[in-house]
């Protein structure tokens, strides 16, 4: 079966004063129909402009410079851009952030829906206003039609969220690629969206790219979990591999600072140093400064090993415990 | 709505009372009428006789009520200068300089503001760069002389268009304008475009700023991962969030251009109302000072009310109170 998304090697540089700088490095992953893969890192590690890349939204000074994008088979990179401008929206849609920010302002939530619904098919504007209705409708919003006449600033943050969301759901997408879209919320809103998402993803079969920081957020969501660091995905495996038995430290890193994993009054294990600054990586593992089992050795470039589908990317890969 | 507009409209009278004991306090103070209009020969008798009828003997304050009462019956007084009422003296101007105006802001804006959307569009175009270099020009050259180039250029050398003057005057609807007529708007065509140049680079940097600002925005990148081509997101998303500080702008430029037209209507020999101003002021004619003034008072507050009642049409986040 071709999987909905497939990433084949994706390569993304910046040009900046000091030369190139590679957001996203090499990175291959791939989502089946219905299912959700979460990408977790911290700030800078790349897992936006992963997002951006898949639909071809990189300006300069930024470029993607190799690998494959793979919707239903169809390299989006062999697209023209009036071919790939198509495809948004359509074949893959994205959800951002802030909802506060991703609604333009002076327009009302229908008028800006209608336009995305009219820009993929032909249809009057009543029609298209019906289509908004019903997307609204589909993702739990109270008196949908009343709210398509609303200004966004009439709406709160949860109601904003869920808009971008129905928005990206009109064409029923073969991808969504969702960038930290409930971080902004609280988090009982948080988990009324995702209980939404996840059923939705189920219903319409539409592959879910979960973009986030947050690991507790997709080990509850997530089918799949990439994590990446430094432009590069460092492991790959089901949730529940990449939860229970994390081989990278990082990961292992990551997940011991959640702090609902600890006994209360004990101190919070925390991964010492800060993500490190594209221009000026290390030689061999990116991660070798900050990383408890760095070696000598770990100045090369670390080897992928793999073991029941979970890869990882690492001299020292941590044992099942 | 209409507890805004009542309160705006009160807050413009307070403004405008205030303004006008300014004025008349400013005016008073700088210098005597007298000194300049009578012959430096005449006997102190006439003097007197003079002083007496234009009510310059009374004190300040008394002036000042006579001239407010005249006003709540219409009557701004008599020009010292001419001889005729200011109402008449100054609807006799006034239109020469409306028309002007109006037809120097439609240039600036027509031009102005697609100018400025491309430049912001594509920064890094060499059109971009160079419609900014114009709109330094636009800025920084002074009116005066390039007006003067204009004349020597279109009027002198090359004799498409009048050096100066207002052309004839037809009948438009109600109105009596030299912009119903061919040889109106030859005469009408040069003056504008001086006027508009300052306009025009103001608008274009404005409208670049903003759509500058726009294409890095989040609604744009969201409209980006719909589908949307860039026509649509320019003219449906971005141009109605630009247009918030560009109407601003517009609307006090209209303002101080109708009231400040005077380097152009001199240079053109343009018979409107900045070179009455000037002319009043060299002769201190009081009268017409003061009415001019505080009809450019009104002028703005009115103005003003339009820019905020526009902007309450383009941004929904903006609610009229009533009120302060």
């Amino acid at each position: 079966m071709t999987a909905a998304l497939e990433l084949k090697g994706l390569t993304t540089r910046f040009q900046t004063r000091t030369g190139h700088v590679t957001a996203v490095n090499d990175v291959s992953f791939a989502v089946q129909k219905g299912r959700i893969l979460g990408l977790v890192g911290e700030s800078g590690s790349g897992k936006s402009v992963t997002g951006f890349s898949i639909l071809g939204l990189i300006a300069p000074p930024g470029e993607v410079c190799a690998g494959e994008v793979l919707v239903d088979g169809v390299d989006l990179r062999q697209l023209r851009e009036e071919e790939m401008r198509k495809m948004r929206g359509r074949k893959v849609a994205m959800v951002f952030q802030d909802p506060m920010m991703t609604l333009n302002p002076v327009l009302r939530v229908g008028d800006q829906m209608a336009m995305a619904v009219r820009v993929h098919r032909a249809m009057s504007k009543p029609a298209a206003f019906e289509e908004a209705r019903k997307a609204l409708d589909a993702v739990g919003i109270p008196a949908a039609a009343e709210r398509l006449r609303a200004y966004p600033h009439q709406l709160s943050g949860g109601m904003r969220q869920r808009v971008a969301i129905a928005m990206a759901l009109l064409h029923s997408p073969s991808v969504i690629i969702a960038d930290e879209a409930t971080t902004a919320l609280d988090v009982s809103i948080q988990g009324q969206i995702l209980a939404e998402v996840r059923k939705l993803c189920d219903q319409t079969g539409t592959a879910i790219v979960w973009i986030t920081h947050d690991l507790a957020v997709v080990s509850s969501l997530a089918d799949d979990i990439c994590v990446m660091y430094a432009g590069r995905i460092v492991e790959r495996g089901t949730a529940q591999q990449v939860i229970d038995y994390p081989r990278h430290p990082y990961t292992r890193g990551l997940l011991d600072s959640i702090p609902a994993r600890h006994a209360p009054g004990t101190p919070l294990p925390q991964i010492p140093g800060s993500t490190p600054q594209l221009s000026r990586l290390p030689t061999g593992c990116p991660f070798r400064p900050r990383c408890p089992k760095a070696s000598d050795i770990c100045a090369t470039p670390p080897p992928t090993h793999a073991i029941d589908g979970q890869t990882v990317l690492c001299h020292h890969p941590l044992e099942r415990s | 709505m209409f507890g805004y507009l009542v309160g705006r409209l009160s807050q413009a009278v307070v403004v405008v009372f205030v303004m006008s004991v300014i004025v008349f306090v400013g005016v008073y103070a700088i210098g005597n009428p007298i000194d300049v209009m009578i012959d430096p020969g005449a006997t102190a008798e006439i003097r007197e006789n003079l002083i007496r009828q234009y009510g310059l003997d009374q004190p300040l304050w008394r002036q000042y009520f006579t001239f407010v009462g005249n006003v709540f019956q219409g009557d701004l007084g008599r020009s010292m200068v001419y001889n005729i009422s200011v109402t008449s003296l100054v609807f006799s101007r006034l239109p020469a300089t409306l028309e002007l105006v109006l037809v120097s802001v439609t240039i600036a804006a027509v031009i102005g503001i697609p100018a400025g959307l491309y430049a912001g569009y594509r920064p890094n175009s060499i059109a971009a760069k160079l419609i900014m270099a114009l709109s330094v020009l636009g800025f920084s050259v002074p009116t005066f002389w390039i007006g003067m180039l204009l004349i020597m250029a279109f009027a002198v050398e090359l004799g498409w268009l009048p050096s100066g003057g207002r052309g004839e005057v037809g009948n438009f609807l109600w109105f009596q304008t030299s912009l119903a007529t061919t040889n109106g708007w030859s005469h009408v065509i040069l003056p504008a475009i001086n006027l508009s140049l300052f306009k025009l680079g103001l608008l274009i940097r404005l409208t670049r700023a903003g759509m500058v600002e726009a294409m890095g925005a989040e609604y744009v990148r969201f409209a980006r991962a719909q589908g949307l081509p860039d026509r649509q997101i320019v003219f449906s998303h971005i141009l109605r969030n630009i247009s918030i500080p560009v109407v601003t702008v517009f609307g006090l430029e209209l303002g101080s251009t109708l009231a400040f037209a005077v380097v152009t209507e001199t240079v053109f020999n343009w018979p409107g109302i900045g070179k009455l101003i000037i002319d009043s002021i060299l002769q201190l004619d009081r009268p017409v000072m003061v009415s001019y003034l505080v009809m450019v008072v009104i002028l703005f507050v009115i103005i003003n009310l339009t820019v905020d009642l526009i902007y309450a049409r383009l941004d929904p986040r903006v609610r009229l109170k009533g009120g302060s």
